[in-house]
């Protein structure tokens, strides 16, 4: 009998994908959050002054995307109370139980820790100067302390250092995990290679340094307020550092599997040409990355216009965002199209309105951006107030 | 020192709504984590209790064997004499309790045989299976088979 969709042979259970396209988006969200972060910290660890006006911004934009990481695992689950119990009765040799307190650690004791370090100055200033529930709003946030004095403010900020030190491998962790647990899986060698973590993480940075570079220079249009180059310009060298890097090891993993060819090889090769040609070979490695990389390769060599690199700036990172998303989908879907006994292969039927379909999918990549919003409405990244400017 | 202290002080609130958060966290999971969880293993350990209580379905062949002494030797002597005999009767627990109660309806011969032995790639090539549509021509399978020993001189 024909199976619609279906080549070759399948085992009865791989015909249908259990891995939708909401776990395609939870590694793709996550990366932004660890991303963002790590170029946050490039200020203030590694002194980086140049990226400081995208300091905060990259600050929020990691807290925007940490809350809405979990959210495609829950409504997959299907059961999404039952995560909890992750938390009350956790497994040691569950990579995903132990995750939990990964991502909670890093969304309280980092994330949120530094953000409110760096803001108490801010708040503190808003909770006098406005009212109503708003007033009420920053009342709550200063946790009832208002001593924003020039030796608070010191010690606010070698916390906050210390915090971001520890906030790096934290960041690392928390998307390295995800890598891991495709990589652990040991039957699918689309997924199986020791490699996924360190690919997951420098595609992480890749992404994440791309979406706040799109954000900070969206917000500084809508606020009508000019673009600082040199912050741009930097950001976009570091981005071109860690894309190298990411481009490098993803081509050791190909040339790798190439030449090791073993009996998995002619089977994922065949998928490559044909039910991955499009989303690998076309988005994720030409618009992807080849043409990103030799855009930003061209600013670094030769020195644009102002607008022109913005525009360029702009092209790029946008296309770094797609072609990451191709790689998660890549590997998500792609480990799921070829048969284990490597005679068949099957395709993703996505649904639309389905609870792991494609509405869902948007309305959860278009949440981050409404906590997003609320959060600089809230929390403003750009103007520093007169308390910041004193010291 | 004192004002070292008095200007790093606002830090210990959000330690203490750490704190806070981790004692609460705590106490919930006292409270909602079943008795006895993790005694044996990753599990609750009076659920054994409930398994126990449940009724028995399978008898286990050795009760078969010991009153059915014919269809024993016959199965014992054939291909067949590994396959226990509730995967073709079906659980017999209460028949095995008490025989005459229970009288075992006899398994449907059009299906069982074909749900082992119909032609599948996936199947190891050694395992003898036939395309049942064509091997038999409608007759039934203990037309020319006996179940408990299939070999045909
Ligand atoms: C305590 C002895 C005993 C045990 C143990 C026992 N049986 Fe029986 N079985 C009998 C007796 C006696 C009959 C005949 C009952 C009747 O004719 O009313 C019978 C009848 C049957 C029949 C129906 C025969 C027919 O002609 O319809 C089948 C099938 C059967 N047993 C299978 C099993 C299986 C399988 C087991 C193991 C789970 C088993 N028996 C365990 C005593 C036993
Ligand atoms: C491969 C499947 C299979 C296995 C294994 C099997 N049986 Fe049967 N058994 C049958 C079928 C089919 C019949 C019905 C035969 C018929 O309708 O002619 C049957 C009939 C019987 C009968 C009724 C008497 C008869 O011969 O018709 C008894 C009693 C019986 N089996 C007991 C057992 C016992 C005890 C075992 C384990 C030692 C066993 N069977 C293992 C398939 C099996
Ligand atoms: C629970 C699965 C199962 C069912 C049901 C079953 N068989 Fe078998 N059958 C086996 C196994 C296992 C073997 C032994 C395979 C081997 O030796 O590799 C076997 C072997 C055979 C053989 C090969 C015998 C030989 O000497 O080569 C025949 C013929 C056969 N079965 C016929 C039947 C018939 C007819 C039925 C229905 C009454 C039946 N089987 C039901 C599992 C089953
Ligand atoms: C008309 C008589 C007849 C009927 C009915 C029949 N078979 Fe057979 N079967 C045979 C013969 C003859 C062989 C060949 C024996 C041999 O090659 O050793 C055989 C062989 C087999 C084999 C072994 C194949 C192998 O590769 O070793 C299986 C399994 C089998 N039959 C299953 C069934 C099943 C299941 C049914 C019912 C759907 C069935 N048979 C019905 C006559 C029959």
């Amino acid at each position: 009998m024909m199976i619609p969709g279906v080549d070759g042979f399948m085992y009865p259970n791989e015909v249908e994908l259990q891995w939708s396209i909401l776990i395609v988006l939870y590694p793709y969200i996550t990366g932004l959050v660890a991303g963002a972060f790590i170029l946050a910290s490039l200020e203030r660890v590694f002194k980086v002054e140049a990226v400081r006006p995208t300091y905060r911004l990259a600050l929020l934009t990691a807290l925007a995307f940490l809350l809405v990481a979990p959210l495609p695992l829950q409504l997959h689950l299907g059961h999404p109370e039952r995560s909890f119990e992750m938390y009350l009765t956790p497994h040691t040799s569950s990579a995903m139980a132990m995750f939990g307190f990964v991502y909670l650690w890093y969304l309280t004791v980092v994330l949120l820790l530094e953000i409110w370090l760096d803001y108490r100055a801010d708040i503190v200033h808003m909770s006098k100067t406005t009212t109503g529930v708003t007033r009420l709003v920053y009342k709550v946030l200063t946790l009832g302390s208002d001593n924003v004095s020039e030796a608070a403010r010191r010690v606010d900020d070698k916390v906050g250092y210390v915090i971001t030190v520890i906030g790096i491998p934290s960041a690392f962790m928390l998307h390295g995990y995800v890598g891991f647990i495709f990589g652990s899986v040991k039957a699918n060698p689309w997924w199986s290679t020791p490699l996924m973590p360190v690919v997951f993480l420098f595609s992480a940075m890749v992404s994440g340094i791309a979406a706040v570079l799109v954000l900070y220079m969206a917000a500084m249009k809508v606020k009508r307020l000019p673009i600082d180059m040199r912050c741009v310009d930097t950001i976009a060298k570091y981005l071109f550092y860690t894309f190298v890097i990411d481009f490098t090891l993803e081509m050791l993993d190909l040339i790798h599997r190439t030449y090791e060819a073993d009996e998995s090889f002619r089977s994922l090769d065949f998928m490559v040409h044909t039910r991955l040609w499009a989303s690998h070979v076309l988005l994720q490695i030409g618009a992807g990355t080849v043409v990103p990389l030799l855009l930003l390769a061209a600013t670094q060599l030769r020195r644009f216009a102002p607008g022109a690199r913005k525009a360029i700036y702009s092209i790029t990172s946008c296309l770094i965002l797609v072609g990451i998303f191709a790689m998660r989908w890549n590997v998500v879907i792609g480990g799921q199209l070829f048969s284990k006994s490597f005679l068949g292969y099957t395709s993703y039927k996505m649904g639309l309105v389905t609870r792991e379909g494609l509405l869902p999918a948007v309305a959860l990549m278009l949440l981050p951006f409404a906590i997003f919003f609320v959060l600089i409405k809230l929390l403003p990244p750009w103007q520093h107030s007169e308390a910041n400017a004193a010291d | 020192m004192r004002s070292t202290f008095r200007d790093a002080a606002h830090l210990l609130r959000p330690a203490a709504l750490l704190l806070i958060g981790l004692a609460v966290f705590l106490v919930v999971r006292a409270a909602v984590i079943p008795k006895g969880f993790g005694k044996y293993g990753h599990y609750r350990a009076p659920f054994l209790e409930t398994a126990r209580s449940k009724p028995i379905h399978y008898a286990g062949q050795d009760a078969c064997v010991a009153c059915h002494d014919e269809e024993a030797k016959m199965r014992a002597a054939g291909k067949h004499a590994k396959v226990a005999c509730e995967a073709c009767h079906g659980p017999q627990a209460q028949h095995a309790d008490d025989p005459t109660s229970l009288k075992p309806k006899l398994p449907d011969v059009a299906t069982l045989c074909a749900r082992c032995h119909e032609k599948d790639p996936a199947k190891p090539r050694t395992f003898p299976q036939v395309v049942t549509a064509e091997h038999n021509a409608g007759a039934a399978c203990n037309d020319c088979h006996k179940p408990h020993n299939p070999h045909l001189d």
